[in-house]
């Protein structure tokens, strides 16, 4: 075969198009996984490197890994509890009425995933800061209430700010997975309600949320994944310290501080398998359980 | 329509491309020989005396020029991005600033920073020592000390005044506590702010008394009956109103700045290198504040503690390892060197050679900011009482227990005692 019809031939062009995808996914995620899993079973420290075995597992039990994974739970479990209904809600109501107001509202929406989450955090902790001049301890000094250290007090203040941010910063995204999902519902069937008589409860309740079904699935799938996962957040609303009682310690960052802070690469390793197995485990549970792959399968 | 975008997109980006090899050309010559020291640290107060330093070593080192790239980051940031540097082998500054609390986490595994023996066993004896152990390992020096970091409390006089408290009297603790009932009842205000989210509050105060958080061997001793008991002590302190948890939680917030800057509490206590931070970032309370020595704890106890601290190292990354060594010997090493830490940056300087030095006693900012005529002179006082700290391979643990627990729960949720909460912080970290 010259080398002109190599270039040309059928069987090799596939490959030349998926090449780059292919070079990045074993570059960039396949080679760190397979080393990030070594990595787990060593001690890591510079020019030393030494095989212990399961020694980074077995330290990780202790508290503060229990924190964070109970952290990074409650976490994840509140914004999908959020972070589904109130964009559903909102993204039904922005797909009927006066269609210049919507995409206006849309627009102030999605604005703040456009903000970068540090400079978002920022704003939060200077917000909230404890000072009796923070415009938030203002506003309540302003109302008759008290000043308060909001950022120092207990865990569930702290998991308020941060869903108060997450909700701030998602609700447009997710709204607009929601409307595509709306606007992929035919126009008949809600047709053939009215003339059957339904109220908009029974079209919401019968027609769009079980016609929304993969994407709320897809949602809550990639929710999963961004809760187990939030870590800039806390980060940063805390400035970069360890957060007062751990309260904002999730999985990422007990591994960010025993990696990056502490100099332990093999127990971070360590815990960033453990957060693998969990998302994993968890996303393929919740997927099974919503007939996600039967429907593939007959299909 | 799509080929003229192409064609306009094309020729900016050669024009730029044009443009921005011709800046680069003409910047050259007017680097002349200098061979480029980079350096990173956490604090931009450090930054300006190694600029002035470099400007020194250029004035007498005609044929070794250097031309030095500060680089100012965030603390946790920069500690974080160094390890990664160091453990890659690539990426590093030549030159670099690590906080005492870190410092320990360079230590292990092949240590990837310069020895400085050679350079620091000529003038050895000139320096406090104890300040070269901290960033030791093996006989081994790895980096240079700022200061002494000597632990003095600050009184605010228009408080005490207002007050009717004189602070020459306060010689004990319990004098201490005493004299802020009287400030808070007559002004209202409390006499002093504790961190909850730092160890600067704490540690000072145990260190005073011959305790630590580790002992000499490294072994975790934060949970032993003389911390619990100073831990009981700061929360009684908390409790009758004379202590408040400090504003935005530690003596480094915007909010504690402002807070204090406003007049809001009657003293603090922090290390001597604390001094810039009232110079710059307390400005309205200048002709106000009394440095003085710790209160003791016995009659004879010690009257301040050797506190904080950053290690100034030179990475084996360094291209002009040699130039970068002399250099940073130059700027913490010399005499030069210790004498403008105290002008410049109101360090008590590690080489006592220099503490009688008469640039010591002469004004600078600090002597006109702060009300002491003779601050160094203080110094002197208490140099035999500034009770030392054990820097070993635990303390990154143990301090981000205190920061992060600790304090937070035994003075302000109050909802461990602090011996639960020391104890439990000590068996994390073992």
């Amino acid at each position: 075969m010259s080398a002109k019809r190599i270039h040309t031939s059928m069987q090799i062009a596939p490959y030349v198009f998926i090449l780059p995808f292919i070079a990045s996914f074993l570059i960039f995620y396949l080679y760190p996984i397979i080393s990030t899993f070594i990595m787990g079973f060593q001690q890591v420290y510079p020019g030393q490197v030494e095989f212990i075995g399961l020694q980074n597992y077995q330290k990780l039990n202790n508290p503060e890994f229990k924190v964070a994974l109970f952290n990074s739970f409650r976490y994840t479990v509140y914004t999908i509890a959020l972070l589904i209904p109130i964009p559903l809600f909102l993204s039904v109501l922005l797909n009927s009425g006066n269609r210049n107001m919507n995409t206006v509202y849309r627009s102030i929406l999605y604005i703040p995933s456009l903000v970068s989450i540090v400079v978002a955090g920022t704003i939060m902790r200077l917000l909230f800061a404890s000072s009796t001049k923070s415009i938030v301890n203002t506003l309540v000094v302003f109302f008759g209430g008290e000043a308060r250290q909001w950022l120092l007090a207990g865990p569930s203040q702290a998991m308020i700010l941060l869903l108060v941010l997450a909700l701030w910063r998602w609700v447009g995204v997710n709204i607009i997975y929601f409307l595509s999902g709306l606007q992929s519902i035919p126009e008949e069937l809600y047709e053939a309600a009215d003339i059957d008589g339904a109220s908009s409860f029974q079209k919401l309740k019968r027609i769009t949320i079980p016609l929304l079904k993969p994407t709320t699935i897809f949602v809550t799938t990639i929710s999963i994944f961004g809760g187990f996962a939030m870590f800039e957040e806390s980060f940063i609303l805390w400035a970069g310290k360890p957060s007062p009682n751990n309260v904002g310690l999730t999985m990422v960052g007990h591994l960010y501080n025993k990696g990056f802070q502490e100099g332990e690469m093999g127990m971070a390793s360590a815990i960033g398998i453990i957060l693998l197995i969990i998302v994993f485990s968890l996303s393929l549970t919740f997927l099974k359980m919503f007939g996600f792959f039967e429907n593939e399968g007959r299909r | 329509m799509k080929r003229i975008l192409l064609l306009m997109v094309l020729a900016i980006s050669m024009v730029s491309m044009v443009f921005g090899a011709g800046s680069a050309e003409s910047a050259k010559p007017e680097a002349t020989k200098a061979t480029e020291v980079s350096l990173w640290t956490f604090q931009d107060i450090h930054l300006p005396f190694y600029e002035k330093m470099a400007e020194k070593w250029n004035e007498q080192n005609p044929n070794r020029q250097i031309k030095l790239v500060g680089e100012v980051l965030p603390y946790e940031d920069m500690h974080t991005k160094l390890l990664v540097s160091l453990q890659a082998g690539t990426g590093a500054p030549d030159i670099v600033d690590i906080e005492i609390a870190k410092y320990p986490n360079f230590l292990k595994g092949d240590i990837q920073l310069a020895p400085l023996n050679d350079l620091i066993d000529p003038v050895r004896d000139n320096f406090i020592t104890a300040r070269l152990d901290i960033y030791s390992k093996d006989g081994k020096n790895y980096g240079l000390p700022f200061h002494v970091g000597a632990e003095v409390i600050y009184y605010n006089m228009d408080i005490l005044n207002a007050a009717g408290v004189d602070p020459y009297k306060i010689k004990t603790w319990d004098d201490y506590m005493a004299a802020g009932k009287i400030v808070k009842a007559k002004t209202g205000k409390p006499m002093t702010t504790l961190e909850v989210t730092e160890h600067w509050s704490f540690w000072p105060l145990i260190a005073q008394q011959g305790s630590d958080l580790l002992d000499k061997d490294g072994n975790v001793i934060l949970d032993n009956d003389i911390n619990v008991k100073t831990l009981q002590f700061l929360k009684d302190m908390m409790n009758s109103g004379v202590a408040i948890a400090a504003p935005g939680g530690f003596h480094h917030a915007e909010e504690y700045y402002g807070f204090m800057n406003d007049g809001g509490a009657a003293s603090i206590w922090m290390p001597m290198w604390y001094m810039n931070r009232f110079t710059d970032y307390m400005p309205d309370l200048d002709g106000k504040i009394l440095i003085l020595p710790m209160p003791r704890f016995t009659e004879n106890g010690a009257r301040s503690a050797g506190m904080g601290g950053t290690g100034t190292s030179v990475t084996l990354q360094a291209r002009d390892l040699q130039l970068s060594k002399d250099f940073l010997m130059f700027a913490k090493g010399s005499e030069e060197g210790n004498i403008l830490l105290w002008e410049d940056l109101g360090f008590d300087p590690p080489r006592w050679d220099v503490w009688d030095d008469p640039a010591m006693n002469a004004p600078n900012k600090f002597t006109k900011f702060f009300i002491n005529d003779d601050i160094f002179g203080m110094l002197l006082e208490i140099k035999d009482e500034i009770m030392g700290v054990n820097i070993k391979e635990k303390l990154p643990a143990v301090i981000d227990r205190l920061k992060s627990s600790v304090m937070i729960q035994s003075l302000q949720q109050q909802n461990k005692t602090p011996y639960q909460a020391l104890k439990e912080a000590s068996d994390l970290s073992r």
